[in-house]
């Protein structure tokens, strides 16, 4: 590869677009090529700046009511009359007319959090499987990586979310890597991380409930579980370890995060 | 030419005439997901925080009602395209010019094209000066817009090329060179106010 076809593929290069055997021919052209590679570090040194430092502004508060407001004032009348059907006991409590719209979203609230209790355990059992499986079999990681730049675009780019994987070899919890796995009837991802000889998974996926849940501890068949919600995503650590580690490895995940 | 990552689907696929229950939480499992980075995607488009915030509810209605056009995929890929086509609608309705400055390339003097090339070093130098969050967003906001949704949608959002395409309806070629164009703005624009400070 020469100068002018390894210029022209740097920003796919950089963007890890590049087919693999591309890819090697850029690598191999860069290292033995001092301008080019400068060119590269340059466009490097850029990405990274603008990922560290550009404004990412969280959606202010009140955003999403006012949304699910308007959306329950404008779906209007279909929607919400099949939703009063199916629970009728809460709109019955509720003022006709303009509020009707108001009871579809508030029904459905409350039969997500009726439907909570048993939903979680089921979830519990469903990522200490997971957990089981991958342990127990060869299939611990699908990209093995201690580098969050790694594992985050890998896993946003096979999922719908983008979960941070960040590493915490510093706290004693280094990353080992990413997995796909499949939890409450959805693919989710699985951040691998090691304590000692043991594996956490951290499972996370984007959740339909409103508003964040504190940490919950549960453990079964042997393995500890803790669970919270934050920002809209559900979180699940798995492990082995004891619960006061991994409640140890969990508060240095949201400190990191 | 780039290989397009391969998405996983991520929903079952369903026909139309979902059921309302089923139809309201998938558009919850969206739009809880997904706010923010549709919010933070708008707020690059309009570079204003209250016309972010119309632009991202009257993009929400719009989703819920094209939701059964939705036929699983990336959620947040989907949302973003609504919120681009939104914004770019709203900015016809309010006939607003867009305030992009463009920069001229041919009042470059030596000095700054010679900065085009400088080494990774120098620019990271840049970016690790105190002021280098003022310069970086400085420099984002005053990117015209072509330039500025593909470098948000590929540096913030993290989206692949094919992703990109697909949002903002143009070519992966397309994409491509907008992105090398936007960052080579991004440097100038960088050096320049470096220079002035």
């Amino acid at each position: 590869m020469n100068c002018t076809e390894s210029r022209s593929r740097l920003h796919a290069y950089l963007d890890r677009e590049l087919d693999l055997e591309t890819s090697l021919a850029v690598e191999r052209h860069l290292a033995s090529c001092a301008d080019c590679r400068a060119a590269f570090e340059t466009q490097s040194a850029l990405q990274a700046g603008i990922r560290r430092h550009a404004h990412y502004p969280a959606a202010p508060a009140g955003l999403a009511e006012r949304i699910r407001s308007q959306l329950a004032r404008e779906s209007g009348a279909p929607a919400p009359r099949s939703w009063r059907l199916r629970w009728p006991g809460f709109a019955q409590w509720l003022p006709v007319g303009a509020a009707a719209a108001a009871a579809a979203i508030v029904s459905w609230t409350v039969a997500v959090q009726y439907a909570a209790v048993p939903v979680e355990e089921q979830l519990a059992e469903q990522v200490i499987a997971g957990h089981a499986r991958s342990t127990l079999g060869s299939h611990l990681v699908d990209v093995a990586s201690s580098d969050q730049h790694t594992v985050k675009p890998w896993l946003s780019s096979k999922l719908d979310f983008s979960p941070s994987a960040v590493d915490l070899a510093n706290a004693g919890f280094p990353l080992a890597g990413g997995r796909l796995d499949y939890v409450g009837e959805r693919p989710v991802a699985a951040l691998v991380y090691r304590y000692r000889q043991h594996v956490i998974d951290l499972f996370v996926w984007p959740q339909a409930q409103r508003g964040d849940a504190p940490l919950k501890a549960l453990s079964s068949r042997g393995y500890n579980v803790l669970h919270w919600r934050e920002g809209g995503m559900a979180y699940w650590a798995v492990s082995d370890v004891n619960e006061p580690e991994l409640k140890a490895f969990v508060e240095a995940y949201a400190a990191a995060k | 030419m780039a290989q397009a990552r391969v998405m996983a689907v991520m929903y079952p696929i369903q026909g139309k005439g979902l059921e309302p229950k089923s139809r309201a939480r998938r558009f919850e499992e969206i739009f809880a997901a997904h706010l923010d980075a549709a919010y933070a995607f708008a707020r690059w488009l309009t570079r204003d925080e209250r016309n972010a915030e119309d632009v991202v509810q009257e993009a929400c209605l719009r989703a819920f009602k094209s939701l059964d056009g939705f036929h699983g995929g990336n959620g947040r890929a989907w949302l973003l395209a609504i919120v681009r086509n939104t914004y770019y609608t709203w900015l016809k309705k309010r006939r607003v010019e867009a305030l992009s400055v463009s920069f001229d390339e041919d009042t470059m003097d030596g000095g700054e094209l010679a900065a085009l090339e400088a080494p990774g070093s120098a620019v990271d130098a840049l970016l690790q000066q105190q002021d280098a969050r003022r310069l970086v967003n400085a420099a984002l906001e005053q990117l015209p817009e072509e330039f500025r949704e593909v470098i948000v949608l590929r540096e913030l959002e993290d989206l692949s090329y094919k992703e990109i395409a697909a949002i903002a309806g143009i070519p992966l070629g397309t994409v491509m060179s907008r992105l090398a164009r936007g960052r080579k703005l991004l440097l100038q624009h960088l050096r320049h106010a470096q220079r002035e400070s």
